[in-house]
């Protein structure tokens, strides 16, 4: 299984040194390293949200209110910005106030058993309304916001901006929590198989719960990034993103099913979708024809991962599941 | 159709004549607006009340619901319809929900225009747009070569591909694009108004055209994201962002020099010229007919078109010197 795991991940990072290498051809300057650190930093929040989604969609579940409640905590931090509050009290609200959003979902996922799908399909309108009850509808702008508020996420340490930076130790900390601990193992076994994971004594909806209020708090943590980054915060910011998110995930190799998926797949389906944001604008093609090469890229490497799927590891869990 | 409304119009002109000179007191236009407490149409009350100063003998009626919705505007107006006022100038919530009750307007003999946000043709004698696309059009590659004495490289940020708007605007643009002869539109480029998207093509533009001298916006997303992105980019005073926005959202970029000017209509305009053809409407020495002329004061004066539509002006410019004011307004 793991070799599985990392063959597709190998041919991820394939697809995308030939992705580099084709939109090189085109438009030399995209792979100069200045260019890439700002593709990463571009792509940072979409590498951010597509963690907290993996570990939601690794438990089986799904959850399409992140870009609401990235919409909802960014805004609240520009709101809190306008009072004066200081910008380390913002970071720990921000990330807190998601948590909490996100604990919404697990909440009622867990203790009314409500698919999850529906579920942040209706929190994801609220939190939208939220944000217009909050401001009726009103921009918040450049000018509002403070220069402090606006410059960490573009502070520049060690080459990369802060941005940057964070998408990589939130990259390094998930791994170490789904790799190295209790708490991730038990994210794969709710997934993988929910009745093998109850006889082991994990508590599904607990865990899934969970899942939901990590993906919470990083959406949190982003849309804070995301309004300062882009100087700008109202009720659409991030629309749609939340499916950009999932096809980071899925094009990532995380199985929609649940149960198998890896940081370092959601961090290159996350990078493959940035690279591909990145170099259409300047490789010169059409717009008529971006969204359809951004579809069909997004439709191949799901063809990849389908045949991939056809794996050893499905077979056992089968067996195992015919045994019990 | 077209007979029935002459004779209508002819008809509400007549009587409109009529309870003019019965009643020598003042004349009463209401501005009835969208919702009240929007600065929007504060700005055009206070242009409204401009006018009514300038004309004098007039009192301006400044109303709307609470909520902008077209059955506040029904109530409001079937009140002042009650209150037998001279002339209504609505900016509708609905183009067609309001018809009836502004057709029973004019049936009593009160002049009705729209203006900002027009309704059907049967339910007023004329529209006020701010603009036309071809002012509109001009505008924004005017805004762009102002600041590009020695010409230059300009590229365009729009909305979506398929936006009626930004689509008639940029090919207005590029039909007047040979009178500015040394500003090059190198290319079109589509930020979907989304923040994100739009920053990203603004960029792109960047290092496409390294000469690139000015990114021309003709949407509120994109004007703000483009000056966001010129400013990370460390090139204030290389790339002018220009276009259309709204004062309030660009005040910050106007201040860092990211924007040198960008245009929007001008809301005190929009309502002193509402008030103006109003007043000359329902005092009847103008007629609102096709092909008719109409003077609006200080603004100069607007030419019906066929369907009884008028543009008031060139969008009005947005600079560093002006900003403050409007940026409190809207």
């Amino acid at each position: 299984m793991t070799r599985l795991v990392t063959s597709r991940e190998a041919i991820l990072a394939l697809a995308i040194l030939i992705l580099l290498a084709v939109i090189a051809t085109r438009f030399p300057g995209f792979v100069a390293p200045a260019n890439l650190a700002r593709v990463l930093t571009d792509t940072a929040p979409l590498i951010l949200l597509a963690l907290g989604q993996m570990v939601v969609i690794v438990t089986k579940c799904i959850d399409l209110s992140v870009a609401a409640n990235l919409a909802l905590c960014g805004m609240v931090a520009a709101l809190m910005n306008g009072a004066g509050l200081p910008l380390p009290l913002i970071l720990l609200a921000v990330i807190g106030l998601g948590a909490a959003l996100g604990a919404v979902n697990g909440l009622l996922v867990w203790r009314l058993g409500i698919p999850s799908i529906v579920v942040t399909l209706g929190t994801m309108t609220i939190y939208r309304g939220t944000i217009f009850l909050l401001t009726g509808g009103a921009w918040i702008n450049a000018h509002q916001m403070s220069d402090a508020f606006k410059a960490f996420p573009r502070a520049v340490v060690a080459g990369l901006p802060v941005m940057a930076w964070i998408a990589l130790a939130a990259v390094a900390a998930m791994a170490l929590l789904l790799t190295r601990t209790p708490l991730g193992r038990a994210f794969y076994a709710v997934g993988g198989n929910p009745h093998a994971a109850v006889y082991t004594g994990i508590s599904v909806g607990r865990t899934q719960f969970l899942a939901f209020v990590l993906a919470g708090a990083l959406a949190g943590l982003t849309g804070y990034l995301w309004v300062a980054r882009y100087a700008v915060a109202y009720v659409d910011i991030a629309g749609g993103f939340e499916l950009d998110v999932v096809a980071a995930c899925v094009i990532g190799g995380i199985a929609i099913a649940g149960g198998s998926g890896s940081v370092a797949g959601a961090v290159m389906g996350a990078l493959f979708l940035g690279i591909i944001k990145n170099a259409l604008p300047v490789v010169g093609i059409s717009p008529f024809w971006q969204m359809a090469i951004s579809g069909s890229a997004i439709l191949v490497a799901i063809a990849f991962n389908a045949a991939s799927r056809r794996d050893p590891g499905r077979i056992i869990l089968k067996r195992a599941e015919h045994r019990t | 159709m077209s007979i029935l409304r002459k004779a209508l119009t002819t008809a509400a002109m007549a009587t409109a004549l009529v309870a003019g000179s019965a009643q020598a007191e003042d004349m009463r236009i209401a501005l009835v607006v969208k919702a009240l407490g929007i600065g929007f149409f504060e700005a055009a009350n206070k242009g409204a009340q401009e006018a009514a100063a300038e004309l004098g003998g007039v009192e301006i009626i400044y109303t709307g619901p609470t909520d902008t919705t077209a059955e506040g505007q029904i109530e409001v107006i079937n009140s002042l319809i009650a209150q037998r006022v001279d002339a209504i100038a609505v900016s509708a919530n609905d183009t067609d929900a309001l018809v009836p009750t502004l057709k029973k307007a004019m049936d009593r003999g009160i002049t009705v225009i729209s203006w900002d946000s027009g309704v059907a043709a049967e339910g007023r004698q004329m529209h006020l747009n701010p603009s036309s696309s071809a002012l509109i059009g001009n505008t924004i590659i005017k805004l762009a070569a102002d600041h590009l004495p020695e010409g230059g490289e300009v590229a365009v940020l729009s909305a979506t591909t398929t936006s009626t708007n930004q689509n008639t605007w940029i090919e207005e643009m590029n039909k007047v694009a040979g009178n500015y002869p040394d500003v090059k539109v190198v290319g079109t480029v589509y930020g979907d108004d989304l923040a994100d998207k739009s920053y990203r093509e603004a960029q792109g533009l960047m290092q496409t055209y390294p000469d690139l001298k000015a990114i021309i916006a003709p949407t509120s997303v994109g004007i703000v994201a483009a000056a966001q992105a010129v400013t990370d980019a460390g090139k204030i005073g290389q790339v002018n962002v220009t276009g259309l926005g709204l004062p309030s959202e660009m005040a910050g970029h106007v201040k860092s020099g990211a924007s040198k000017s960008f245009a929007i209509w001008n809301p005190i305009d929009l309502g002193y010229s509402a008030t103006m053809i109003a007043y000359h409407l329902a005092k009847g020495d103008a007629k609102a007919e096709p092909g008719a002329t109409i003077p609006i004061g200080r603004m100069g004066e607007v030419t019906l078109d066929d369907n009884t539509e008028a543009a008031m002006a060139d969008p009005f410019t947005y600079d560093a010197s002006n900003i403050d004011e409007f940026s409190s307004i809207f």
